[in-house]
């Protein structure tokens, strides 16, 4: 069976992934699915203010997820909104496991997360563009996160859906997971579906997370591999 | 068993295993997970006596004991002086790190380093909060007057210094500039050819990965001084 626009049910949309992309950032990285962009920046580890915020044995990790106005057909309010908050903290929870706060305590980690263009799984995508700009600020990690949505489209599981397929699918099911650790870090979903189906779909999500950790690394690669030849 | 041999100069990035092996210990920017030697940073490995070090690609400067570096002084306190030195934690330069004996309430401090003025200097011990302590006591330590502040990534600082100090010694040599570098990507420089200097810094941050740098960068400067 064919998708909506031609794609085959496990394959992704077409990802473009960059590293470096905001040169005033420690640390930024850009990832696309199809129509959904995202851009991300890293700043820190810096000094924590106020004070009484910090952990004595540990960093503060902070993520701003945000859509900008123009990123949908219809103007989105600029500042935050419940959706966005609830995306932040999600965020913030799926990539913790992933960096050695302990090494950096009494500090803060900033992510700022932008959608410059929106068609559905921009938390998935926002998660894999953080996770390359955590790796470009060189701050310490176990792994990099790889994030993809899954669903079920008549009677065939699917991976990373279009605004299109998320509105016909019988579950959406976002999943971040570190392929190295083979530990899931975020899992949500909508929708009904009997258990052993789910149990199917965050398979297909995971064999998805492990394609895009290939190209992440990949990217990372692209900016950094010229420094190993000397 | 077949032993495992680690390369040096690989590129690894984070969670990437390294070596399954005993034989090895984890150094800088590594860490041990059950057999395996795990990467924590986009890096590169090098191996010396078994033990596994990955030199950073990018990233902050985080202060080490003995480094030597410039910092800023942005606050005066009644027990010492407070430095930005570029890094996530501000160091502290107590009264007993400088040479000569002060009595705060009889001396006014700021007419000893001022607030915005530039010190090179060495970390002399960092405590359990991270907190850099620094002393002027050392040799080659001193308060520097004059000249321009040129900020640039701290993991390219091997680079501008080159092997044995070798381009940073041909610079100094062609401009007949001052300079002095710190660990912590700030430089300073005094003389007549600052600028060119500075451009010349630009580019060894830029193009610090072409090979032959040294030679490039001396064809460059002895264009612009002739001038």
């Amino acid at each position: 069976m064919k998708r909506i626009d031609g794609r085959e049910p496990l394959e992704l949309r077409d990802v473009e992934m960059k590293v470096g992309v905001i040169k005033n950032a420690d640390g930024s990285g850009m990832v696309r699915f199809g129509k959904s962009q995202a851009i991300a920046a890293v700043y820190g580890p810096k000094e924590l203010h106020p004070r009484h915020l910090q952990k004595f044995d540990r960093a503060v990790l902070r993520c701003v997820y945000s859509m900008a106005p123009f990123c949908t057909t219809e103007r989105v309010k600029p500042g935050p909104s419940r959706r966005s908050t609830e995306i932040s903290k999600v965020t913030r929870l799926a990539l913790e496991p992933a960096i050695f706060l302990e090494e950096y305590p009494m500090t803060t980690i900033d992510v700022y997360i932008l959608i410059t263009q929106a068609d559905a799984g921009t938390r998935t995508v926002g998660i894999n563009a953080a996770s390359l700009a955590l790796a470009d600020a060189g701050i310490s990690m176990h792994d990099l996160v790889c994030a993809v949505a899954a669903g079920k489209i008549n009677n065939e599981y699917v991976i990373d859906l279009n605004s299109e397929e998320e509105k016909i699918t019988a579950c959406d099911l976002p999943i971040a997971y570190m392929p190295m650790e083979k530990k899931i870090t975020l899992i949500q979903m909508d929708g009904l579906l009997p258990k052993k189906d789910v149990e199917n779909v965050i398979k297909v999500a995971i064999n998805g997370c492990k394609a895009l950790y290939e190209m992440q690394k990949k990217a990372l690669k692209e900016k950094f591999v010229e420094d190993t030849i000397e | 068993m077949k032993k495992d041999i680690v390369k040096s100069r690989k590129f690894v990035i984070p969670g990437q295993k390294i070596v399954e092996s005993i034989e090895y210990l984890p150094g800088k920017n590594c860490y041990r997970e059950g057999n395996a030697i795990y990467s924590k940073r986009v890096g590169i490995v090098y191996v010396k006596d078994h033990v596994i070090n990955v030199v950073p690609l990018s990233g902050i400067y985080i202060p080490e004991r003995g480094d030597m570096v410039i910092g800023e002084i942005i606050d005066i306190q009644p027990s010492g002086w407070v430095v930005n030195i570029n890094s996530s934690y501000s160091a502290f330069l107590p009264l007993g790190g400088i040479r000569q004996f002060v009595d705060p309430i009889k001396t006014d401090m700021a007419s000893i380093y001022n607030i915005g003025e530039f010190i090179y200097t060495k970390v002399s011990i960092i405590n359990t909060l991270k907190v850099a302590y620094l002393t002027m006591r050392e040799q080659g330590t001193k308060k520097l007057v004059g000249g321009r502040i040129v900020k640039i990534s701290p993991v390219k600082i091997p680079r501008v210094i080159g092997k044995n100090a070798s381009m940073i010694s041909m610079i100094k040599e062609k401009t007949e500039c001052k300079i002095i570098v710190g660990k912590n990507g700030i430089i300073w420089i005094d003389g007549k050819n600052v600028s060119s200097v500075i451009n010349v810094l630009k580019l060894i941050e830029e193009k610090s990965h072409i090979s032959g740098l040294t030679e490039i960068v001396s064809k460059i400067l002895e264009k612009e001084v002739k001038k």
